[in-house]
C-alpha cells in the first residue's frame, strides 16, 4: 500500500482489450480489413466509385452515337433547369417538379393512411401485436413489379372497383382505371405504405399515454389533445418514416412506368430514357445526380432528426 | 483435486508464510477521466480466499478483470504465481473467472460448458470426462449434466458456472459478485458451500462483493474499497474491530461517532473530552498517535447499558428513543444531550427486561472498546 | 399497451390490410381463372401452372432467378456477415463514415443503382474488356445491395450479446480463432440464416437493377414477367408471379420466426 518503486512503473505494450482479447492497433486494424474489409471494398468498387463517376460524366458531351465524350460542360445540367438548346424548355423541371409532387404526395397520402394503422397495431394485445405487424411487412418484401402490374388487373375496364367508380361517376364506362394520375398514387400508396407505418408504429408504441390523460383532464378537446399531446410525441418516428418513403419514391420508376402511362414521366422514367432508348448518358447521369441530391438531403435529414432511427425502421 | 486439505475447524487461519498467489503494484485504470483504480498494491497469498469490498464504482470489479486479463492497467505490475502476467493474454493465464451473470454458452449443456476449457487446450477425451464428471460431482449439479443454461434455475448456473472454472485447476480462482442475483437463503446456504469449497481445494479465491456481511463470512483477509484506492486490508477480525476510518468503520456493520478533544494522553491510553464528558480509550500499537481533535468510535454491540445507576468512568446518561425488536437482539437508539447513537444487546436470558422507550439509562463505552478513527 | 380501439380506427385498419393484400390476392384467384385472356372469371383452373413447365423460356428464366438467387446470397451472406462482425466488435479509421456509406444501397433508388452499375460495367468493358453484361453482371449487382441487409441483421444480433460470453470463453483457454468458432458463430448463427434468407428474398424481387445489368441468356423472372406485362397479361403470367409470391411469404415469415428474440433465461431460483 505504499508508493510503488519507480521500476514497477513499467508502461506495458499499448494494446487494447475488448470482448476478452488484447489486440495492438494493428492487429485490430487487420482483424478490421478481415472482416468487413471485404465487403467495404466491394461496395465501394462497385457502387460508391461508379456513383462518383456519375458525376463525372454528368459534365460529358454526348458523342454521335451515343458514346461518352469530352469537352467538359454543364448542357446537361442546364437542360435539367430548362435551357435547352432551344430557348426555354420546361420539359424536365417539370419532371422534376413532377417526381417531387408525386413523392410528397404519396407521403402525404402514406401519413393519412399510417396513422390508423399505427394506432391500430399499437392497441392490440401482446400477440396479435406481433402477428399484426408481420401482415404489415409481408407484403412489403414480396416482388414490387408484380404487385403493381396486379393494379392493372384490379383497374381493368370490367372490374369491380372499375365499375364501381363508373357507377359513381367517376370514370368512364369501358375504360379501365388506368393509365392515370390516380392509379400512379394507389400504386405508390400500396408499395410505401409499410415504410411509414413500421417507424411510426415504434413512436405510437412508446407513446406516454397519462399525457394525453392529463391533457383531457385539463379541458382539451380531441384535436387539441392530439396536437398537443400525442404528435409531439410521435414525431421523431413520423419524420423517419416520411423521409423513409419520400426519399425513394422521387425515383420511382415501375410504378409510373405500368400504372401512369407515356404521359406520366418522372424522374425514374426520364432516367430509363436516357440510358436506354436515347442513350444520352451525360445527361441521364445528370438526372441521376438530382436523384441522388435528394436521397443524400433526406438521408442527412433524417441523422438529424432521428439518429439512429433509420436503422430500425427498416427492419 | 490438487491441494491439501485444510482444517476447517479454525476459524482465521493465518497464511503469513504463504507464498504470492498473486501480487499487484501500482495498477492504475482510467476510463477517460475516471480514475478507476489509482496505484493500488496488495499481496493475495497463496490458498487464502481474498475478498474485495467495496461500493459500487469502488474500482473492485475493474481489478479483478485486471487480474484476470480481461482489462489492461495503464500502469503497474501484475505477477500471478510470481511471474509478470502482463504480457500474457487471458487465454493463457493460470487464472478462471466466475462471472456476475454466469456468462454460460446458451447452445452446450452443461457437460459441454464445463468441459469447454478443457477441449479448447485438446486435453484427451477421456480425461476430458473424468475431470468433467469429478467437477459436476464437486458442485453437486451431476444430475443436470444435459440440460441447457435455459433449463436451470439461477442457483444451478451459479454451480455450473464455478465446475466450468474449477475443472481447469487454475492457480487462482476469480469470483465476481457471484451470488449477487441470489435470494437471501440461496445465498447464504451457497457461500457454506463455496467456503467449504475453498477449504478442500487450498485454491486461492478471489471474491469481489459489495455485501459486508458476505465478506466477513467468507474471508481470510478483505480489502475495503472506495474510490479506486484500498481504504484498509486485513483479517476479517482486525478489519471489523480496527477499523481506520469513518468509512470502513461504517461499511462494515454499523459505528457510532463520538467527537473529541484530546486532554491527556498517557502509555496506552488517552483521555478526550467529548459531549458526553471525558472518555478513556486504550490505544493498541500500531493506533495513530492521538492529540487534538479525534473522532472515537465504538460499534453498537460494545455500548453497555447498565441500570443501576452508579457513576464510572466512560458512563453517560442517556434516553431510549427507540427500540427495535430482532428476536435474538434488541437494538436501541439512545440519545445523550445532542449526540444519538446505536446500542445493541442480546436478549440473551429468558426474562431479560426490555427497556422501553423514554426511559432513561445509564451507558457505559468500555475504554478498550473506543477505536480512534483517521477521519 | 392495450387501449379500446375507436371503430373508425378499426374499420380503416381492415380497409387498408385489404389494400395492401389485395393485389396479391388477385394475383393468385386470377392465376387459376380459366379465361384464356384475362378478363372475369370463368371457372377454376390449374393448366396455367403446367402450362409454366412447358414453357422453356419460363424455365429458363426461372433457373437463371434461383441460380442468380443462390450465388449473389452466397457472396453476399459471406460479406455482409463479416462487415455486421467487423462493424460491431472493431474500431478503425473512418468507421462511422464507412458504416454511414454502407446505408446507400439500402435507401438508394433502384434505378440509381441501376444506372450507376451500368456505367461501371461499360467502362469496365471499354477499358479492360471485361463484364460482359449477363449473369456475373447481375450477380455482382444483386450482392451489392444485399450485403447491407445481411450486415445489419447480424450486427444487431452481435451487438444485442453478452459480451461476458466471449470474455468467459477466453478466461477459459479460447484463442480469437477458437472463440469465433465455438461461442460467437452458433451464436449469430439465426442471424446469418435470417440474412440469408433476407437477401435471397431481395434478389428474388429485384427487377430494376436485374433488368439494367442483364445480358442475353440471363433473363429473370422478374424481367420476364415486366415484358410480358408490357405487352399484355396473360394468365401464365399470373401463375409464375403467384409462385415467385408464395416464395417471398415463406420467407419472410421464416425469417420474422428466425429473428424473434433469444427466450430470455429461466428466472426461477
Amino acid at each position: 500500500m505504499g508508493d510503488p518503486a519507480p521500476a514497477a512503473r513499467l508502461r506495458p505494450a499499448r494494446r487494447e482489450i475488448r470482448f476478452g482479447e488484447a489486440l495492438t492497433p494493428l492487429q485490430g486494424l487487420a482483424r478490421s480489413a478481415l472482416t468487413a474489409g471485404p465487403a467495404i471494398g466491394w461496395v465501394t468498387l462497385f457502387l460508391l466509385l461508379p456513383l462518383l463517376g456519375i458525376v463525372l460524366f454528368s459534365v460529358l458531351t454526348r458523342g454521335p452515337y451515343g458514346e461518352l465524350q469530352l469537352p467538359f460542360t454543364f448542357g446537361s445540367y442546364s437542360r435539367l433547369a430548362g435551357f435547352g438548346l432551344f430557348g426555354f424548355d420546361p420539359q424536365y423541371p417539370l419532371i422534376i417538379l413532377r417526381s417531387v409532387v408525386l413523392a410528397a404526395g404519396t407521403t402525404a397520402v402514406c401519413l393519412l393512411a399510417a396513422f390508423p394503422l399505427a394506432f391500430f397495431i399499437a392497441g392490440l394485445p401482446g400477440r396479435a401485436k406481433g402477428i399484426a405487424l408481420t401482415l404489415v411487412v409481408i407484403p412489403f418484401w414480396t416482388n414490387l413489379l408484380i404487385r403493381t402490374y396486379a393494379w392493372q388487373i384490379l383497374f381493368a375496364p370490367d372490374a369491380l372497383l372499375t365499375r364501381a367508380a363508373v357507377a359513381v361517376g367517376l370514370a368512364e364506362e369501358g375504360m379501365p382505371l388506368y393509365p392515370s394520375a390516380f392509379a400512379v398514387y394507389v400504386g405508390m400508396l400500396c408499395a410505401y405504405l409499410p415504410f411509414l407505418v413500421l417507424p411510426l408504429y415504434t413512436a405510437v408504441e412508446k407513446i406516454d399515454w397519462s399525457i394525453a390523460e392529463a391533457a383531457s383532464d385539463l379541458g382539451a378537446d380531441g384535436r387539441r389533445v392530439f396536437r398537443h399531446a400525442i404528435l409531439p410525441q410521435v414525431m421523431p418516428g413520423m419524420v423517419a418514416g416520411m423521409i423513409l418513403v419520400f426519399v425513394p419514391a422521387t425515383g420511382q420508376f415501375v410504378i409510373p412506368d405500368l400504372l401512369g402511362g407515356a404521359k406520366t414521366v418522372l424522374i425514374g422514367n426520364a432516367i430509363q430514357q436516357q440510358f436506354g432508348a436515347s442513350r444520352d448518358w451525360p445527361f441521364g447521369s445528370a438526372i441521376a445526380l438530382v436523384a441522388m441530391a435528394l436521397v443524400l438531403l433526406g438521408l442527412w435529414l433524417q441523422t438529424r432528426t432521428a439518429g439512429k432511427r433509420g436503422e430500425e425502421g427498416l427492419l | 483435486m490438487k491441494g491439501p486439505v485444510l482444517a476447517t475447524a479454525e476459524s482465521r487461519r493465518v497464511l503469513e508464510d504463504a507464498p504470492s498467489a498473486i501480487e499487484i503494484e501500482g495498477v492504475s485504470r482510467s476510463f477517460g477521466d475516471f480514475k478507476a483504480l489509482d496505484a493500488v498494491s496488495l499481496r493475495i497469498r497463496q490458498g487464502e480466499l481474498f475478498s474485495l469490498l467495496g461500493p459500487s464504482g469502488c474500482g473492485k470489479t475493474t481489478l479483478l478483470r485486471i487480474i484476470g486479463g480481461l482489462d489492461l492497467a495503464d500502469d503497474g505490475v501484475v505477477r500471478i504465481g510470481g511471474v509478470d502476467a502482463r504480457a500474457i493474454p487471458a487465454h493463457k493465464r493460470p487464472v478462471n473467472t466466475v462471472f456476475q451473470s454466469y456468462a454460460l454458452f446458451p447452445h452446450l449443456n452443461v457437460r459441454d460448458n464445463v468441459a469447454f476449457g478443457l477441449r479448447m487446450k485438446k486435453v484427451p477425451e477421456r480425461e476430458v470426462a473424468a475431470r468433467v464428471a469429478r467437477a459436476l460431482e464437486l458442485v453437486q449439479i451431476g444430475g443436470f449434466a444435459d440440460r441447457k443454461p435455459l433449463q436451470l434455475s439461477g442457483g444451478q448456473k451459479q454451480r455450473v458456472a464455478l465446475a466450468r472454472a474449477l475443472v481447469n485447476e487454475p492457480q487462482v480462482l476469480l469470483l465476481d459478485e457471484p451470488l449477487g442475483a441470489l435470494d437471501l437463503k440461496l445465498r447464504k446456504e451457497l457461500q457454506v458451500e463455496l467456503l467449504s469449497l475453498q477449504r478442500r481445494l487450498g485454491i486461492t479465491f478471489v471474491f469481489v462483493t459489495h455485501d459486508q456481511e458476505e465478506a466477513l463470512v467468507l474471508s481470510d483477509r478483505i480489502a475495503v474499497m472506495r474510490a479506486g484506492r484500498i481504504e484498509q486490508l486485513g483479517p476479517a477480525h482486525a478489519l471489523y474491530e480496527r477499523p481506520r476510518n469513518r468509512f470502513v468503520g461504517s461499511f462494515l456493520g454499523e459505528v457510532n461517532l463520538v467527537e473529541g478533544t484530546v486532554e491527556r494522553t498517557a502509555p496506552g491510553e488517552f483521555v478526550a473530552v467529548t459531549a458526553l464528558g471525558p472518555l478513556r480509550a486504550e490505544t493498541r500499537p500500531g493506533d495513530p498517535a492521538p492529540y487534538g481533535k479525534v473522532t472515537l468510535a465504538i460499534r453498537p454491540e460494545k455500548v453497555r447499558m447498565v441500570t443501576d445507576g452508579t457513576p464510572g468512568e466512560n458512563r453517560a446518561q442517556a434516553t431510549v428513543e427507540a427500540v427495535i425488536y430482532i428476536g435474538s437482539e434488541s437494538h436501541y437508539q439512545l440519545r445523550a444531550g445532542e449526540l444519538r447513537f446505536t446500542a445493541y444487546a442480546m436478549n440473551a436470558r429468558a426474562t431479560s427486561r426490555e427497556l422501553r422507550e423514554g426511559e432513561r439509562v445509564q451507558v457505559e463505552l468500555p475504554a478498550s472498546a473506543l477505536i480512534v478513527l483517521e477521519d | 399497451m392495450t387501449r379500446r380501439i375507436p371503430l373508425p380506427v378499426w374499420l380503416t385498419s381492415l380497409l387498408l390490410y385489404v389494400f395492401l393484400y389485395a393485389p396479391i390476392a388477385v394475383v393468385i384467384v386470377y392465376s387459376f381463372n380459366a379465361a384464356r385472356y384475362g378478363g372475369p372469371w370463368r371457372g377454376f383452373t390449374l393448366r396455367w401452372y403446367q402450362s409454366l413447365l412447358d414453357n422453356a423460356d419460363k424455365v429458363a428464366a426461372a433457373r437463371n432467378t434461383i441460380v442468380l438467387g443462390l450465388a449473389s446470397t452466397a457472396v453476399s451472406t459471406l460479406l455482409g456477415t463479416g462487415l455486421g462482425y467487423g462493424l460491431s466488435r472493431y474500431r478503425f479509421p473512418g468507421k462511422r463514415l464507412f458504416a454511414w456509406l454502407m446505408y446507400i444501397p439500402v435507401v438508394i433508388p433502384d434505378i440509381v443503382m441501376a444506372v450507376a452499375m451500368l456505367m461501371f460495367y461499360a467502362l469496365a468493358r471499354d477499358l479492360l474488356g471485361l463484364f460482359e453484361l449477363g449473369m456475373t453482371t447481375m450477380v455482382i449487382a444483386h450482392v451489392t445491395f444485399q450485403i447491407p441487409f445481411v450486415a445489419i441483421v447480424v450486427r444487431s444480433r452481435l451487438v444485442g450479446m453478452d459480451p461476458a460470453i466471449e470474455e468467459a470463453a477466453h478466461d477459459l483457454g479460447a484463442t480469437s480463432w477458437q472463440t469465433f468458432r465455438h461461442v460467437t458463430l452458433p451464436q449469430i448463427l439465426p442471424a446469418v440464416v435470417a440474412g440469408a434468407m433476407l437477401a435471397f428474398t431481395l434478389s428474388l424481387d429485384d427487377f430494376v437493377v436485374s433488368f439494367f445489368t442483364t445480358g442475353p441468356g440471363a433473363t429473370t423472372l422478374p424481367i420476364l414477367i415486366y415484358s410480358s406485362v408490357k405487352r399484355g397479361i396473360t394468365p401464365d403470367i399470373n401463375a409464375l408471379s403467384s409462385i415467385i409470391v408464395l416464395v417471398s411469404v415463406v420467407g419472410t415469415v421464416a425469417v420474422a420466426l428466425l429473428q424473434r428474440p433469444p427466450r430470455t433465461e429461466g428466472t426461477k431460483t
